[in-house]
This record gives structure tokens, sequence and C-alpha cells, in this order.
């Protein structure tokens, strides 16, 4: 079973998946692993990572020097196609106004979604990010704890390969041993903010990414992850052996063509297909779960873009991995008699809770990084060092404002440069007007490399005022009714981008750091737009009862006991910590569970 | 998977009916040799599935617009920004001339704003060398090139060079940036990556050193 046109859809599968990206590939990997027989729908374009992805072209060998524009909206060498916070034909709409109470929504319309230009920061959430109710008294408790997702962490960390180092620090929990990979020797800046942070009480540690630093191990990791079964350690330990580790060159954004870093193509869909189970149809965009008389789901109605026929696909169980807004589009759209308000929405909470990370970033010239002797800092294409958030006693006692944390990223080093590398240059060395000629080639080489910069990621609380709804109006070019997103910021978020600030400029100075930014600004400036962290989640929440939720603790519906999420809808709460990672533990958690209800005829 | 800048937020109605406003007030001063190309940009962008591999050079997707005497002005004052020295080459050797006029020739809304900045400006710049020094500025001695760009580049410009600081102060960014963008400028600025390799071994002792880390 392959990459498929429509004419070739099987009559029924075992599961329908919606999505390609991290959530549906975890899934189409467990399930096509065991036996079952899978169906994809994904709504962009085949995409070939191995000839598709421009991983050494410089900026000079694109149109505007690579920098962003409408079409490729992070960059023109970034590794998303047909994909944006806007796409032409696919609106959605805002009820607000006011820039600060919108959201923006990211769609990555090709194979693979979203996987393909994540910068593979994989943090695990720690037991606090799971019981912010508990903790806190505020946001939402899981219904599973961190013990119970832990084993899935350990499998996806050895499945997708992810390098780092075990910290015991607290609510950033360790992997069991051996499940890492060693973790690339630190930057000079990233070493510089080790000891200098020290001064303000900042721990930099080595960073966790789904990066391959040596080969794994494909004579031991498939028996750990298939026990008992041969053909899939068999498939998985060829996989592996198609992955090279980092040639320690470009950034991740663009893609990997030796497959070193994780995307869902090159380890979740390579081997799934290999099983023979997995069809995907690409160019599908779903419109509609369809549902039999008893209210079980039957598959799912979608528009064939490349001749904007109708087709169905139908399958035992149904896993909605569309991405959290779009999955929760689907289920709005999903209207019967016995759905009036959406599928799977008795609780009327579907579409509710959305959260995106809590960002904001602040950057310096460090002038003790003039005259470093000249070295490759390239590394494995993104950071190789993280803050995480260390002020749990502060902020349990409710000194700071706002409840969860937040950790900062780095950027730093001898980067490959970009039209904009020099922007700044007079402010930064104490320049008065604008610098050009001789003075200007010998400045550049003194300033080019002292830039030193934090992005925070930060907990946001589930909120009243932040969910989304059908437009009543406005559909897309397929007819498809579109999405209306209400935003809203509270005192918790702003509260903690104030400190964020704060926190980073002491890092900085305690580094010598220049900070240009004057420090009085208004967190709702700084504060980066709902959506453009690109980290949403929630809107079909996993809880205790189906009152309060719209899945149970597997993410199956409570209300339809064959339809299951897999991408970030079901998330509870946020951590600080990006979401791909628990996406892809939740997603291979939740496969289980189908198979377990499925040998037991339950679905 | 974050970077800090904002995409521009002009939507592409407002955009075409800006440029549309600014091409008409071209179309009025354009009474001489050296004339902004009054004409707005019909082109179309790459799309939003560009073969990504694949290497462009300005021109490539979409028409160079500059007319010759913009060019050579274009070519004289990007050599004054970034002249050759012993161990690296002019912005003109590397192309950045072709790439200002791609900037400017961009169908795309965020470049409009920086089409009409750099016509006028260079129609300003020719105008200028031509009252001073009775030539256009491509054809002036280095030291009158760099006497007109001084003044347009002091902390405080006067009066009278004040409303054409800014056109300089972003022509030398594009400059800059373009031409550290190239195979060339890189290793001019000092960037020694991009090259793929079996091992990353850290900073090197001697940077270690220089930063008291060793």
């Amino acid at each position: 079973m392959p990459i498929i046109s429509a004419d070739k859809l099987q009559d029924s599968y075992d599961v329908v998946i919606v999505g390609s990206g991290a959530g549906g590939g975890q899934t189409a990997y467990t399930l096509t692993m065991e036996g079952l027989k899978v169906l994809i729908l994904e709504a962009g374009r085949a995409f070939d990572v191995q000839s598709e992805v421009a991983m050494l072209q410089l900026p000079s060998q694109a149109p505007l020097r690579g920098e962003k524009t409408p079409d490729k909206q992070y960059g023109f060498h970034d590794c998303s196609i047909n994909s944006g916070w806007d796409i032409p034909g696919e609106p959605y709409t805002n009820a607000n106004k006011e820039p600060a109470d919108q959201f923006r929504w990211w769609r990555q319309r090709m194979m693979g979604g979203r996987t393909n230009h994540w910068g593979r920061i994989a943090l695990r959430n720690g037991p606090y990010d799971f019981k912010p109710r508990t903790r806190f008294g505020l946001g939402f408790d899981w219904p599973i704890g961190y013990d119970e997702i832990a084993p899935y962490y350990d499998k996806v960390e050895m499945l997708i390969g992810v390098f780092g180092t075990n910290e015991g620090l607290e609510n950033s929990p360790n992997s069991s041993p051996g499940v890492l990979q060693p973790a690339p020797k630190l930057r000079v800046g990233e070493l510089y903010a080790q000891k200098h942070g020290r001064k303000v009480g900042a721990h930099v540690a080595s960073i966790h990414r789904a990066v391959l630093t040596k080969p794994q191990d494909a004579d031991t990791l498939p028996a750990k992850l298939h026990p008992g079964n041969a053909k899939a350690q068999s498939i998985l330990a060829d996989s592996m052996r198609t992955r090279s580790p980092c040639f320690w060159a470009t950034d991740c954004h663009r893609g990997c063509a030796i497959r070193a870093n994780y995307d869902s193509q090159t380890v979740h869909l390579r081997p799934a297909l290999a099983t023979g189970n997995l069809d995907i149809l690409p160019n599908a965009m779903a419109r509609e779960v369809t549902l039999d008389k008893q209210g079980k789901a039957t598959g799912i109605t979608f528009i064939n873009k490349t001749n904007g026929s109708e087709g169905h696909a139908t399958g035992r169980a149904v896993v909605l991995a569309a991405s959290s807004q779009e999955s929760v589009r689907l289920l709005l759209n999903s209207k019967s008699n016995a759905f009036p308000q959406g599928l799977a929405n008795s609780s009327g909470k579907v579409g509710k809770y959305v959260t995106d990370s809590v960002s904001s970033s602040l950057s310096a010239y460090i002038p003790a990084f003039e005259g470093m002797p000249i070295h490759n800092e390239d590394g494995a294409g993104g950071p190789h060092a993280y803050v995480p958030w260390t002020l749990h006693a502060k902020n349990i006692k409710g000194e700071l404002g706002f409840p969860g944390g937040y950790h900062l990223e780095f950027t730093s080093g001898r980067q490959m440069p970009s039209l904009t590398t020099l922007n700044g240059i007079e402010s930064k060395l104490g320049h008065e007007g604008v610098l050009f000629g001789a003075k200007l080639k010998e400045e550049a080489r003194r300033y080019y490399g002292c830039q030193l910069g934090f992005g925070a990621q930060g907990t946001m609380l589930p909120n009243d005022g932040s969910f989304c709804e059908l437009d009543p109006e406005l559909k897309d070019q397929w007819g498809i009714p579109v999405l209306r997103f209400h935003w809203k910021w509270t005192d918790f978020e702003l509260n903690q981008v104030k400190h964020q600030q704060q926190r980073i400029r002491e890092l900085l100075e305690a580094m010598g750091g220049k900070v240009a930014a004057k420090a009085d600004s208004e967190p709702a400036k700084l504060i980066r737009r709902g959506g453009e962290v690109i980290h949403e989640v929630g809107g079909a929440i996993m809880g205790a009862d189906r009152e309060s939720s719209v899945t149970n603790q597997w993410s199956q519906t409570w209300d339809v006991k064959n339809l299951f999420m897999a991408d970030g809808a079901p998330f509870a709460s946020t951590a600080d910590k990006n979401p791909t990672l628990t996406i892809m533990a939740l997603a291979w958690r939740m496969a289980d569970h189908l198979m377990d209800e499925m040998k037991k005829g339950n679905i | 998977m974050s970077t800090s800048d904002d995409l521009p937020r002009m939507d592409r109605r407002k955009a075409l009916q800006w440029m549309l406003t600014a091409t008409a007030t071209m179309a009025v001063r354009d009474t001489n040799l050296f004339a902004a190309d009054p004409s707005p940009i019909k082109a179309q962008g790459y799309g939003p599935d560009p073969a990504m591999v694949k290497v462009y050079k300005p021109g490539d997707v979409w028409p160079l617009t500059l007319a010759e005497p913009q060019r050579r002005t274009t070519r004289a004052l990007c050599d004054v920004i970034m002249p050759a020295d012993e161990t690296s080459p002019s912005a003109s050797a590397l192309g950045v001339p072709d790439f200002i006029d791609e900037w400017i020739s961009s169908p795309y809304p965020a470049q409009a704003g920086d089409r009409r900045h750099i016509l006028e400006g260079l129609q300003w710049i020719d105008q200028e060398a031509s009252t001073r020094f009775g030539k256009a500025f491509a054809d002036l001695a280095l030291e009158q090139q760099t006497a007109i760009c001084s003044d347009l580049a002091a902390a405080k410009p006067q009066p009278e060079y004040k409303k054409h600081a800014s056109f300089f102060k972003r022509f030398r960014d594009l400059t800059a940036g373009g031409y550290y963008t190239t195979p060339e400028g890189m290793k001019a600025i000092g960037y020694v990556g991009n090259m793929p390799s079996a091992t990353f071994e850290g900073p090197p002792i001697e940077a270690l050193k220089h930063v008291g880390l060793a």
C-alpha cells in the first residue's frame, strides 16, 4: 500500500486518519506496525523530503535573498509549501478587530504537516504540567499524570532520536537510561551564558532536540519498541539504517534530506508504508466525519483537491490529527440530528480553551565576543542549549503573578548571514550616522557573531475568551464553513512577559551584553500574537468527565467511541514545553488503546 | 520554531492602492532622463510552491525594471557602500546591483515602499551630483561620491539632505545584506559554516580562551 489517488481507495480501512504530521504519523506508525489497515487523508500534496528540501543553498540563490514573502511566510528556503498564516482560498476570521485580540492560524498544507519546519525542540512535559489545577488552583488538570505518559515519551524518543542530557531538574524529567542520543558540545555563546548566568540564577542546560548525533542503534532499539513483533522490528531496523546522523550544517527548519532530524515522513510514514498496511491520499481536504444510525463514526467525506470532486473514505475507527484547530473545525462542521452543535460536542466544549505559548524575545550585543577566532558554529541546525524553568519555589508561593513558567531558547553564534544581519549595527556599536565604505566592512567583521538573544516560551492558561467557533457566513474555496477565532490574553500572560523580559535582560547583562531595547515597554506590545508561535493546542480537551471535556484520557471522544483525536486538540492545558513530543507520546498511547478496544470488540 | 520578526501585515488590496498612488506621484515627476519607472509591477511572485532546491538569480522569477541610467547609479552607489579591498571584492563584482533591482522590482507588497523610496532616491542623488559636480553620480570621482554619501550618512544631516538620508540608510542595508549573503561576502564577514562534516568538535580552545572559558 502506497501513496494513492482517490480512485485507488479501498472499500474500507480499519482506521482512517486525517492528517500526516506528528500525531497522524505516529498513529499510522503504531497501528500499521501491528497489522491494522490504515488510510491517511492529507490536505496537502505529496512532498519528497530527499529531493525537495534546500539544505545548502545560500540566501543569494533565492529570490529576495530568501526573505519572507506572502508566498513563503517563513522565508524561501524554509521547508513549507502551500503553507502560512494566510492561505489564498482558505480564510478564517476573528471576532475582534484589535490585533492583540486576534488569533493567527498557521496551516501547513503538505505531506508531513508542520513537522517539516519544526525547530525539533523536544522537551517532555513534567509532572506539574499535567496538574495545574491541583498545583495553582487554575486551568485544568489532565486526567492522566506524568507517570502514565512517561513510558510513551521513552518510546517516542527512541523511535525518532532525541539528543540531550538528563539534568535531574524539577519538572523537566529525565529520560530513561539509554534513551537519549549524546548532546552536542555547546557553542561559545551557550557556554558563556552558562558561566555568567549562574550570577543571576539561570541554569543553562543542554536542550533536547529531535536530531540524530550518531546512528540509531538499529540492532537493539527495534526489539525494545516492538517486542515479539519480528516484522515490525525488521522494518524499523531498515528504516533506522537509512538515517544518517547530523552533518553539522544548515538550519533544521529547511528540512533534512539525509534524515538526521525527525519529520513525520522520514521517521513515521516511511516504515508505516513499508508494512504494506498504509495508504496515503494526498490533496484530500477533509470536510466532515460521517456517522451511522447508531452514532458511530463511519469515515470521512473529503474534497479531492485535484478535481474538486467529493469522496468518502470508510473506516471502523476515525482519528483526527489535522492540527488542533483543523480537527476542531471538522467536528464543528460534522453536524447531524444527534449532534446539532457539532460532533462530539454534547459538552459544548468543542473549540474551547485554545492556547498558544506565551512568548517574547530580547537580544543584546556581547562585546566580549568581539575579535573571537573565526570558527564554524553551525552545529545541529538549531540551539544546543536552553534555560529551563527552575523558579518553582517562587511561583508556587504566588510571588510571580503567573502560574506555570517559561524556558528560554538561544539564538547565538556565527550563523549564516541573512539580508538583515547588519541591520542596527550602528546603534549596537555606538556609531552615530550610517556606516559605509571601508569602515562598514571593518565594523561588520567586528559586529558579526556578537549578537546573542533569547526567546521565551511559556505556559498560557486556558481562558474563556480564547476559543473558536464556526463563522456564521464565510466558507472556504471548497464551500466548507471556516473558523472564527476569539482571543484574549489575561494578566497572567502579561505578567509572565514582563518577567520574561526582566529575566532575559538580567541574563544578558550578566554576560556584559548591551541591550538596545528599552526596559519599560508594555508587555502587551512585546508578547507575540496568539498563533504566532504555532504552538496552539486545545479545543477538544481531555478530562475526567463528559460534562467538562470532549475526550477521555485516551483522546477518545466521550460521545463517539470510535472517534479519536491525535493532535494538540486534547491538551487540557499547556506547559512551557513545546507541544510536539507530547503530541506524539499521546498519539502512541491513544493508538495502543484503540487497538485494545478493537481487540475487545468495543469498537 | 519561532522567529521574532513579524510579517508585513499590509493586505494586498491596500498595498495595490498604495502602489498606484505612489506610482502616480512618480509619474508627475517623470520629467528627466533618470525618471523613476512609473509603471506598477504587474509580474507575479513565485507562488506558494516554488522549487526550493533550484538556484535562482535576479530576473529569473520576475523581470528587472531599472533603466540603464538607474542601473549605473545603483552600481556606483553600491560600490561606494561596499568597495573592494585587499581581501574582498566590491558589491558590483558580486552582483549586488542586480539584487537591488530584483528587490525593487518585486511584485510583493513588502517591497513596494522600497521601490518608491529607492527610485526617488536614485533620481535625487543624480540630480545632486549634477548640481554639485556637473556630472551623473556614476561619473564622479570617488571623493565626490563619498562627499554626497557622507552628507546623507551624517548623524544629523543638514536640512536639505534629511529627506534623503532614509533612502541612503535603506539602500545601505540592502547593499550590505545583499553583499554578505553571497559566498564571497560570507567569507569576508567570517562565516565559515554550511560545510557538512562528520563531527562537531565545539569551539576551539582559542575561542574559549578569548572569552575566559579556558
